[in-house]
């Protein structure tokens, strides 16, 4: 991961499920331009910060060996606007892992309203059958994003 | 849980309906995955993830598309042709789909076609009802 887009984990169970929290404030610069005089969190940005959270509890359910892309957004619909001082509530779920990706479905919430719900598909891009070779060092989960895992609480679903 | 082929095909339609955001009457029995359907290898471990929970059962990727690593085989692959030692064991391994065709000239950019909405059908029956 070369940059990150979620606050903190609050709850995550080994290889099933995990919930992040996403702080919105206007002091990100991009919502000054999306748009002005009314700033709206881009949906894009919705996707990224699920595709983190989804990411990371494919990752870990595999103790960050595998190298995890995104690479199919199955669903995405959004029901509500996100607005400056929001706390966004993400909750991933995998639906499917196997040696070579994985498929999760998942729901944004911001206090009792549900804001979007979108579900993922992550490739484990080292088991693909093409044989295609990539860089050995695992450039997904990198140093960066190693503070983002440090110290929370990993249950084991079994 | 015995099913007939119209039940499978309704829910292998939808299925595919959903993975590749086609509309149902685009999936006929006849329709190439990838051709007209439009998928893309990402797509085929979707549909395998898909059928599993639509159908309860277990769907090793090789065995509904084996063709990935009969092409990936030197042995088998020759002047972009399957050799026929190839061709044996694709039909070996993909008892569910129909070669007719592809028989007479078995040449791998071709092997896309093998892949038909009736050639999945054909595997989730042999799997739920002849198992």
């Amino acid at each position: 991961m070369r940059w990150i887009w979620i606050d903190k984990f609050v709850e995550f169970e080994s290889g099933k499920r995990a919930v992040s929290i996403k702080n919105v404030t206007l002091a990100e610069e991009h919502l000054h331009d999306h748009f002005p005089g009314f700033p709206v969190m881009p949906e894009c940005l919705m996707i990224e910060a699920m595709a983190q959270t989804a990411g990371i509890l494919v990752g870990q359910a595999r103790n960050f060996q595998e190298k995890v892309i995104l690479a199919k957004i199955n669903k995405c619909v959004f029901f509500h606007y996100v607005r400056p001082g929001d706390t966004l509530r993400l909750e991933a779920n995998i639906e499917s892992i196997t040696a070579e990706a994985a498929s999760t479905s998942g729901t944004i919430r911001c206090g009792d309203k549900t804001i979007a719900e979108i579900s993922l598909m992550f490739s484990h891009i080292d088991q693909n059958l093409a044989g295609k070779e990539f860089p050995q060092e695992n450039f997904v989960f990198t140093d960066t994003f190693q503070s983002l895992v440090q110290g929370i609480e990993i249950t084991e679903s079994n | 849980m015995a099913m007939d082929r119209e039940e499978i095909f309704s829910k292998v339609q939808e299925v595919l309906v959903d993975a590749l955001g086609v509309d149902d009457d685009e999936v006929t029995g006849e329709a190439t995955l990838m051709g007209d359907l439009g998928a893309e290898s990402i797509d085929f471990l979707d549909i395998v993830f898909r059928l599993e929970k639509a159908f309860g059962i277990k769907v090793p990727r090789e065995e509904l598309f084996p063709a990935e690593s009969v092409m990936n085989n030197a042995e088998f692959v020759s002047g972009g042709k399957l050799t026929p030692k190839g061709l044996a064991e694709l039909k070996k391994n993909m008892p569910h789909t129909d070669m007719t065709k592809f028989e007479a000239n078995p040449d791998i950019n071709k092997l896309g076609d093998l892949f038909t909405v009736d050639s999945i059908v054909n595997f989730v029956d042999m799997k739920i009802n002849k198992a």
